[in-house]
């Protein structure tokens, strides 16, 4: 859709780090090893809810091998105010108790005391012998029950910020946010047809393969070095500066390969730990990994939800009204991702009456952090399956549905903006189009789905710098961590401004003292811009080249033209590589630097049809087909969208048919394996058909959208509508796991 | 601390010894003694396939053995998969079918995919998958790995239609 010809972007070069990550040389967060290393581990809360009455960590100090124990006795005391960890503001004070329990557990897993030891054997010797003592207290695990006025309360100086004003007494409730617009009385008055549904979503973790993991130096001099893995450095830089008090200029974060993050490697959990242990140790560097176990248990869950929704249509099939109101977990404390699920919820759609509603609850469980889209899965669960109900209502094709409701530029969002140019229609229109959408379904009990994802995406604040080489290639160095293949996507940007090959572009990943700060890599803002800072090199550089060109031709610089990689003057030219290689003769070398805040992102849109087999038998569902049509703005490198595409409906096919945090009546989390929070494999999943629709964002120099996000929320509501269409059941809780389809085949027919 | 005994083994080809303690897992003794870190550790386990290795021909997860396991066993891991000449086709393909984003499971699912071809050099795709059930990625949906290891196989795979024609980097060179 778009008529602008590039010359990389859109090609399929292989990644810079390719041969590195598939021959085992790549060095991961946990890869690294240093001279005297010590290795620490992290003694964990057994309860839900507790009181700290004392901690004797005498008998650990006291075994050979370990080096330095620590608990929240030796965080600084009265941090405040707020720092960015990426997605959304992280409360200090809450922060610092998420890393170390100070006075009170507040779930199964809170980290109590580390020790650092010789060895990780040793490490758990260690942590065996530091007795706690706790008074055991009555947990809360369910967001309705959270939000009762007589339900325990997890933090007794919390008050509801209701909408700005801050409640009287103690609360659960952290705050409640609300969209409105119009009259929503008046709407349902209007609607002829009229859906209501109340759903409930598990809390689900991001399943990152590479557990965390952080190495920390605290030299003698005061200067704090560390190893992450991390989906932002300055992230990790200013969380440890504000929770230990540290000034910025005296840390260092080298950002490691990193094995997964999806939202969940923005926060620090070890990183304090890790410092503080080298430090008590005698400056030793300490490097701490998590297992599995403290994985699930203790670092960002998504949050759970309850979500109810009233929709209204008219015969014709326009919406009249919405009304929803969504409860989201934030775990221990305040921060659950209700507030961009909230704004999310009906984003495709064109509605002049609505009223949202959205409570941010604590419950005893891990404090939620970002997921891949934070809440858009949840709410877009509830809404998408009661668009679909309406629909049926109706008589409607749900894709008609949403072609004369879409929304395109200029139809205002939930929560305020309006749009710019969007490419939702004609997804609709493609998906319509697709010869999945018509293919016969072979049996009974086959079904098939649609839904639609919105995600507002991100741009925010990046840095990067370039050299030219003599031979002509430009050594790239960026602040944005890559685990997609941003290395590659940023280098194309470049490589298109300055009109030579990828492969004269190398990317380099640096530390927080070698380029300027740049955000996480997170919201679907990498390519988008820190690409667009290459973009910016690319035209400093070029600037600087006319300037040598015109030195050399002895012209003003003015009679300089580029093009295609060549300048030119009246008869003389010289190719990019010609004139790299007489930097030495024309005043030595060309180096650029580049800042950007990059606004005018635009979101994406995406229409999921998904075909599932339900054995009535057993209740197990089985993906046969699935075809995913989003617009990504501009393909820069397409192998990687569709691995965007294809990695986020796993992920969302996982949260809707096996994954989901189990917990007994005490409050323990039962299943903190891979063998039992259960993520898709191979076997669970057909191929994954993405259809790339590029409606470019006028703003960004190469029209990128940002891509990873969108994809991992349609795939519940397409799954629960395709259920539907197999067996007949309506599925308003994820997982929608064998027992619960089951239950629900036998509710429907009972006998 | 348990008393620690010598082992002697063959890995990528290399005789090597090495001292252990008994409950070192052959995981941690590659990755900590012996600084082979491409095998990955994901969840120690044996539920996540990160730390796939092939033991005496046998497809083995090395956080659930032993170090002193493998006394006169003969051990392949991600390094010795490449030979002198070049990376092994299995790696070339990964590269070219873009069958990984953050690469921390690669190391598992080629090390584990060699163990299939090498038993079975045509698998079909139900073949490959049922292989492969045991590597988790949480990254790409495994339709790339399962495409390069299809091609490296040599088994075509009849699509339903591909959204994008193959393209090249065009640019200037």
């Amino acid at each position: 859709m778009s008529d602008k010809e590039y010359k990389v972007i859109g090609t399929r070069p292989l990644r810079q780090d390719g041969t590195d990550k598939v021959t085992g040389r790549a060095l991961f967060g946990a890869d690294i090893h240093l001279t005297g290393m010590l290795y620490g581990a992290v003694l964990r809360s057994p309860h839900a809810h507790a009181r700290v009455l004392a901690v004797d960590t005498s008998a650990a100090e006291a075994l050979p091998g370990v080096k330095a124990v620590v608990t929240a006795a030796d965080l600084p005391t009265g941090v405040g105010g707020f720092t960015g960890t990426g997605e959304g503001l992280v409360n200090v004070r809450y922060e610092a108790e998420n890393i170390l329990a100070h006075t009170r557990v507040l779930y199964h897993g809170h980290a109590v005391a580390a020790v650092a030891a010789t060895s990780p054997h040793i490490a758990e010797e260690a942590l065996r012998s530091i007795r706690v003592s706790y008074e055991v207290l009555p947990p809360v695990l369910d967001v309705r029950r959270a939000m009762e006025p007589d339900a325990p309360v997890l933090l007794d100086e919390l008050r509801t910020d209701e909408m700005g004003r801050q409640g009287d007494r103690p609360s659960n409730i952290a705050s409640h946010i609300q969209h409105s617009r119009g009259d929503i009385e008046q709407g349902f008055k209007e609607a002829t047809v009229i859906v209501e549904q109340e759903f409930t979503t598990a809390t689900v973790h991001q399943g990152y393969i590479e557990p965390q993991t952080a190495t920390a130096l605290y030299s003698a001099n005061n200067q704090v070095t560390m190893w992450c893995s991390t989906q932002g450095t300055f992230g990790v830089r200013d969380q440890v500066s504000e929770v230990l008090q540290i000034p910025v200029s005296r840390i260092r974060v080298i950002p490691m390969e990193i094995g997964g993050g999806f939202g969940g490697k923005n926060r620090v959990y070890l990183e304090p730990l890790a410092v503080l242990l080298s430090r008590k140790s005698g400056y030793r560097p300490v490097k701490m990994t998590m297992r599995r176990t403290e994985v699930l248990a203790a670092t960002g869950p998504a949050s759970g939800s309850y979500i109810r929704v009233k929709m209204g249509a008219d015969r014709d099939g326009r919406i009249t009204a919405v009304q929803a109101l969504l409860a989201y977990e934030a775990g221990a404390f305040p921060g659950s991702s209700v507030g961009s699920g909230a704004g999310a919820m009906f984003a495709p759609y064109r509605i002049g009456n609505l009223l949202i509603d959205g409570y941010d609850v604590v419950v005893n469980k891990p404090q939620a952090a970002a997921y891949r889209a934070p809440g858009g899965t949840n709410a877009a669960f509830a809404s998408e399956t009661v668009i679909d109900e309406l629909c049926e209502k109706l008589g409607m094709d749900p894709l008609a549905f949403r072609q004369l409701n879409g929304v395109q530029e200029g139809d205002r969002r939930p929560d305020g903006p309006v749009y710019g140019r969007i490419g939702y229609l004609e997804t609709v229109a493609a998906a319509r189009a697709h010869p999945h959408y018509s293919a016969p379904l072979p049996s009974p009990n086959h079904g098939r789905g649609v839904a639609s994802s919105f995600w507002y995406n991100y741009g925010g604040k990046s840095s990067a710098s370039a050299s030219v080489n003599s031979d002509g290639t430009i050594s790239l160095v960026i602040g944005s961590v890559d685990l997609s293949g941003t290395r590659t996507t940023i280098a194309m940007q470049l490589a298109e401004t300055l009109g030579i090959s990828v492969a004269d572009v190398r990317s380099l990943v640096a530390d927080t003292d070698s380029v300027g700060w740049t955000e996480g890599t997170y919201g679907s803002r990498t390519t988008f811009a820190t690409g667009w800072a290459a973009y910016k090199l690319g035209e400093s550089l070029k600037r600087e080249f006319t300037q040598r060109a015109a030195q050399l031709w002895e012209v003003e610089p003015e009679k300089v033209r580029f093009a295609d990689g060549v300048f030119s003057t009246d008869g003389e030219h010289l190719t990019l590589k010609e004139l790299a290689a007489r930097l030495d003769e024309t005043g030595g070398a060309i180096m650029a630097t580049a800042t950007v805040e990059a606004e005018g992102y635009g979101p994406g849109f995406a229409v999921h049809i998904v075909d599932v087999e339900v054995d009535p038998e057993t209740g197990k569902v089985q993906i046969l087909r699935y075809t995913a049509l989003q617009d990504v703005g501009r393909a820069v490198h397409p192998d990687y969208v569709e691995g965007q595409i294809q990695g986020g409906v796993a992920q969302g096919v996982g949260w809707a048919l096996s994954e989901g945090y189990v917990y007994d009546e005490a409050g323990h989390l039962l299943n903190t394996t891979f063998l039992d929070y259960r993520i898709p494999t191979c076997l669970d999943l057909p191929m994954i058909e993405t259809v790339l629709l590029e409606v470019p964002d006028p703003a960004h120099p190469y029209g990128v959208r940002g891509v990873g996000e969108a994809p991992i929320i349609a795939p519940p509501a397409a799954i629960a509508n395709a259920i539907y269409r197999s067996v007949g059941v309506r599925m308003t809780t994820l997982p929608m796991s064998p027992p619960r389809i089951l239950e629900a085949i036998w509710a429907q027919k009972p006998g | 601390m348990s008393r620690r005994v010598l082992i002697h083994a063959r890995i990528n080809e290399e005789d090597v010894e090495f001292l252990c303690e008994p409950r070192q897992s052959l995981l941690e003794v590659l990755r900590e003694t012996l600084g082979l870190t491409g095998t990955k550790e994901g969840c120690s386990n044996g539920n996540c396939g990160a730390c796939n290795v092939i033991l005496d021909g046998v497809l083995v997860n090395s956080c659930l053995v032993l170090a002193v396991e493998i006394e006169n066993k003969s051990v392949t891991t991600i390094e010795g998969i490449a030979s002198p000449a070049g990376l092994h086709p299995l790696q070339q393909a990964f590269l070219a079918h873009t069958a990984l984003q953050c690469g921390v499971c690669t190391p598992g699912f080629i090390v584990a995919a060699k163990a299939l071809l090498d038993h079975n050099p045509h698998p079909t795709e139900p073949e490959v998958r049922r292989w492969l059930s045991g590597n988790l990625c949480r990254c790409t949906g495994y339709d790339k790995i399962v495409r390069a290891v299809l091609a490296v196989a040599g088994v075509p795979r009849p699509d339903i239609s591909e959204s994008h024609a193959p393209a090249r980097d065009q640019g200037a060179a």
